[in-house]
């Protein structure tokens, strides 16, 4: 039978928290034994995508990030989800450089980061209602 | 995360020890300009023998002081830098405008 594992997690939108989010995937994904490269990659990649929902989704304010994990033969699936206030481009967003932020001295390297480690990343989002990230990576040490 | 600024001659060397995200990057970047603001430094050069982790937050960081340091006729340099870190530089076009060495002492013989 093909190896099977599922997690979710939810917490509070606070910058505390992204170090937490990206060491519990980081714990989830160890039992398929990856290689510290895929390991860091994803780490890295989970580390953007929840800053992204702290800084932009909620804007430093209050609010819950949803994660989920799951594992699937040598594919790891990745999901983080806020119910900010969501992107009116998403195209604009994901290109290399771009941040709605400049003054706060961000690179806009997030997403670029994201689709660089991982294999897959998709967004979705409803201005006003939220973000999605949903990322896969296969694990070829698996 | 701790930080520690040793100055030589002009130049500023920054050991971070811990991981730099947005969380770390704030205080880091606040440390990082009171020193360099205190020690009238013109080079940095970042120690990264002890950051296990970084993501873009980091790039951000970096490009801040190189702004501060060549308003100064400064450079930055980065030394020491772990694989994974490595991955995240190249992505961000950072070589471009700053310097890698191998050393402390490689980068303060070519910094001037």
């Amino acid at each position: 039978m093909q190896y099977e594992n599922e997690m979710k997690i939810e917490f509070m939108s606070k910058s505390q928290n992204e170090a937490f989010a990206r060491v519990v995937v980081a714990a989830f994904v160890s039992q398929l034994d990856p290689t510290l490269e895929e390991l860091s990659d994803i780490k890295t990649a989970v580390s953007e995508a929840v800053t992204n929902a702290v800084i932009h989704g909620y804007e430093n304010g209050p609010g819950m990030i949803y994660l989920a994990c799951r594992l699937e033969g040598n594919e790891t699936y990745i999901e983080i989800q806020d119910k900010g206030k969501g992107i009116e481009d998403i195209k604009q967003a994901m290109e290399p450089l771009y941040t709605s932020k400049p003054e706060l001295e961000r690179s806009g390297m997030g997403f670029t980061v994201m689709e660089t480690f991982m294999d897959v990343v998709e967004v979705r989002s409803i201005p006003g209602e939220g973000t999605t990230v949903y990322m896969m990576k296969r694990l070829h040490s698996v | 995360m701790n930080v520690v600024c040793t100055m030589e001659k002009r130049n500023m060397i920054i050991k971070i020890q811990g991981e730099i995200d947005h969380h770390t990057s704030e205080a880091l970047r606040e440390k990082i300009d009171k020193a360099y603001e205190r020690y009238n430094a013109k080079n940095i050069i970042f120690d990264f023998s002890e950051i296990p982790f970084m993501d873009s937050s980091g790039i951000g960081v970096i490009m801040g002081r190189y702004r501060n340091s060549s308003q100064k006729g400064g450079q930055v340099a980065i030394v020491h830098l772990q694989p994974q870190i490595e991955r995240v530089f190249q992505l961000s076009g950072l070589y471009k405008i700053i310097h890698r060495y191998e050393t402390i002492d490689e980068a303060l013989k070519m910094l001037q």
